[in-house]
C-alpha cells in the first residue's frame, strides 16, 4: 500500500496527423483529465511533463511549457525524457512528489506532433553516431521488428495469419475507441494483401507515428478519499529499470549486441527483466494479470510482450491468439485500446495512454471495447538507448 | 578512364584484403569483445577497465535473425539506380558471443536463408563516389 497513487482523471486527445503544436494537444488532454478529476487547474501542485525532442525547446521542457500554456499558478514542474518510456518516467516522478508528502495532486502529461515520412538522422559522415550507421547500411526501425518476428516464425512455427491477426483483432478493437487514429477494421486477407516492407513484416504490420497527447491527474490515497474518489484505480507498481549486461537481442540503433565473453556475464533479455522490479512491488505475479497494453511497433512484438510479462509461456503467445484468448471477452485481452496498431506512436505520449486505457477499463468507462470486470492490468512498452517501462495499475 | 580505387566504407570497421575481418576491440582485463570498437570504457559492469586491444573477430558465424529492404532506405543510405532489395543478416559469433547486423551478399534472397544457418563475412561494395568504390561487410552462407 505505501508505493500507491491513485488516478482520480484521464484525458486524451484523439491520435491524427494534424501537425498542429504539441501543447495545443497536451492543454486539450489536460483540461478534460482535469475535468474528469473534478478539481481545478489550480489544486495541480507539480507538473510532469514527458519530454519530446521534435518540437524545440519547448518540448525539452514540456512540463514547463504546458503549465505555462494552462496559466502559470506557482506548482513545481519537471520533465523527463527516457524515448518511448517518458510517459512512466514523468509518472514515477509525480508519485515520488507525492508519496514523500511534498504534494498531494499532480498533472502527468505527454503530447507530441511527428513530422511527416521516415524518421531519418542528420546528415553527413558521423560514423561515431551507431544511428547514422545503421542508416548507412540500410537498416531502417522495421529491419528490427522483422528480425524479431522471423525469429517467432523459425523458433516457434508462428505464421504469417498469425502476426495479420493481431492486426485484425487491435483494429477491431481500436475501431471503437473515440482516441484512436485509425478506425477501419480489416480482414486477415487485406493484410496478407499489403506490400511487404522487411520480411516477413508488411505494411499493415507495422505502426505509424502520429501526433496525440494523454494526460493523468494523480494523487495521494488520502487526497483521493478526501474528494470521494477513494474508489479510484491506484498505481501499484512503475518499473523503469535498465538493461542488464549483457544485452543479447540486437536493439535499435545498434549495429552489435553487448559481448557476454567475460567470466560471469550472460545474455540477458530487456524486455523479459523490465516487468520483474514491478510484479515485485505490486506483490503480484503475471497470473493476477487481467489484461494489458503493450508496446505493437509491429503485430509480432505484441506475441514477444506478452511472453516478456510471463502471459504466455516462451513461444506460446499465438496459440493464445489463435484461441482468441487475447481479443476482447477472451482470457487475457491484450490492447484492448486498439494498440499502436490504431494508434500509431505519439512518443511522449504512448505510455500515458496505455496507462489511461487500463484506468478506463478499471472504471467500466471503455464503452463498446470493455472487459468484463478487470482488476489488474500491466502496462509495457521500449524505446531507444535502453529505456523502457512497465506499469501496473489495480482497482 | 583509371580504375576506382577501393576503400572500406566504415574506417577502421573492417578490412578490405583478401580474408576480410570486422575489427573489433576487446578489453584487457575482462577479455569483452567490442563491435564497434570501444576505446573509451568498459561496458562490463563488474570492470572499470579503460585499457582496450583493437582485435579481428571471426569470420564466420550463425544467423540469429534476418529480414530484407524491400523499399529503398532514407539516407544516409545511398542507393543504386535503380534501388535493388537487399537481405540483412544478426550473425551470432560464438567465440565473442556477440551479434551482428549486416546486409547479405548481393543476389542472396530471404528464402535461400534461415535461423542457425552458418555464414562466412565477405566484402562487397555498398556504394561509388566518383573515384571511389566503398567496401562493406556482408554475410555469404557458407559454401559447403
Amino acid at each position: 500500500m505505501k508505493n500507491e497513487v491513485a488516478i482520480i482523471g484521464v484525458g486524451m486527445h484523439p491520435w491524427g496527423k494534424w501537425g498542429k503544436h504539441f501543447t495545443e494537444y497536451g492543454v486539450a488532454a489536460a483540461r478534460i483529465a482535469l475535468q474528469d478529476a473534478g478539481i481545478p487547474w489550480k489544486d495541480i501542485r507539480f507538473v510532469s511533463g514527458g519530454a519530446t525532442i521534435r518540437c524545440g525547446y519547448p518540448g525539452y521542457v514540456a512540463g514547463a511549457t504546458f503549465a505555462q500554456a494552462l496559466g502559470w499558478q506557482g506548482a513545481e514542474v519537471n520533465t523527463s525524457y527516457a524515448a518511448c518510456a517518458s510517459g512512466s518516467q514523468a509518472l514515477a516522478a509525480a508519485r515520488n512528489k507525492i508519496l514523500s508528502g511534498a504534494c498531494e495532486v499532480a498533472l502527468v502529461i505527454g503530447a507530441d506532433t511527428t513530422p511527416k515520412g521516415f524518421l531519418a538522422p542528420a546528415g553527413g559522415y558521423r560514423p561515431e553516431d551507431p544511428d547514422w550507421v545503421r542508416f548507412y547500411l540500410g537498416i531502417t526501425n522495421p529491419t528490427y521488428f522483422a528480425l524479431y518476428a522471423r525469429r517467432r516464425m523459425d523458433l516457434y512455427g508462428d505464421t504469417l495469419d498469425d502476426f495479420a491477426a493481431v492486426k485484425v483483432k487491435n483494429a477491431k478493437a481500436g475501431s471503437k475507441n473515440p482516441f484512436s487514429r485509425y478506425k477501419k477494421c480489416f480482414t486477415l486477407e487485406e493484410v496478407a494483401g499489403s506490400t511487404v516492407v522487411a520480411d516477413p513484416l508488411r505494411l499493415m504490420d507495422i505502426c505509424a507515428t502520429s501526433d496525440g497527447a494523454a494526460a493523468l491527474i494523480v494523487c495521494s490515497l488520502e487526497y483521493a478519499k478526501k474528494i470521494g474518489k477513494s474508489d479510484a484505480p491506484r498505481v501499484v507498481a512503475i518499473s523503469t529499470t535498465t538493461p542488464v549486461f549483457a544485452s543479447g537481442i540486437v536493439e535499435m540503433p545498434d549495429i552489435a549486441t553487448d559481448s557476454a565473453a567475460a567470466q560471469g556475464i550472460e545474455h540477458q533479455s530487456f524486455r523479459e527483466n523490465l516487468p520483474k522490479k514491478a510484479y515485485e512491488e505490486a506483490g503480484i505475479e503475471p497470473k493476477d494479470v487481467d489484461f494489458a497494453e503493450v508496446y505493437d511497433l509491429s503485430t509480432a512484438l505484441e506475441l514477444d510482450w506478452m511472453e516478456d510479462l510471463g502471459l504466455a509461456s516462451r513461444g506460446e503467445a499465438a496459440s493464445l491468439l489463435r484461441a482468441g484468448e487475447t481479443s476482447i471477452g477472451g482470457k487475457i485481452p491484450i490492447n484492448a485500446s486498439g494498440g499502436l496498431a490504431s494508434f500509431g506512436e505519439a512518443v511522449p505520449a504512448q505510455a500515458l495512454a496505455q496507462i489511461c486505457e487500463l484506468a478506463t477499463q478499471l472504471r467500466g468507462q471503455a464503452g463498446e471495447r470493455q472487459i468484463e470486470n478487470p482488476k489488474v492490468g500491466i502496462t509495457a512498452n521500449q524505446g531507444l538507448f535502453g529505456h523502457g517501462s512497465t506499469v501496473i495499475v489495480a482497482t | 578512364m583509371p580504375e576506382k580505387l577501393i576503400s572500406p566504407a566504415l574506417d577502421g570497421w573492417h578490412t578490405i584484403g583478401d580474408n576480410p575481418q570486422l575489427l573489433g576491440s576487446q578489453c584487457e582485463e575482462c577479455l569483452t569483445y567490442f563491435f564497434p570498437k570501444n576505446e573509451r570504457e568498459c561496458k562490463n559492469p563488474n570492470c572499470s577497465s579503460t585499457k582496450f586491444v583493437e582485435i579481428p573477430l571471426s569470420r564466420e558465424g550463425r544467423i540469429w535473425s534476418y529480414t530484407n529492404a524491400c523499399y529503398q532506405p532514407p539516407a544516409p543510405y545511398i542507393a543504386g539506380d535503380p534501388f535493388e532489395p537487399f537481405a540483412i543478416a544478426a550473425v551470432e559469433l560464438e567465440l565473442e558471443k556477440l551479434i551482428i547486423l549486416g546486409q547479405v551478399a548481393k543476389g542472396i534472397d530471404v528464402d535461400s536463408l534461415a535461423v542457425g544457418m552458418q555464414v562466412d563475412m565477405i566484402i562487397e561494395p555498398l556504394h561509388e563516389t566518383e573515384d571511389e568504390i566503398k567496401m562493406i561487410w556482408k554475410w555469404h552462407p557458407k559454401k559447403i
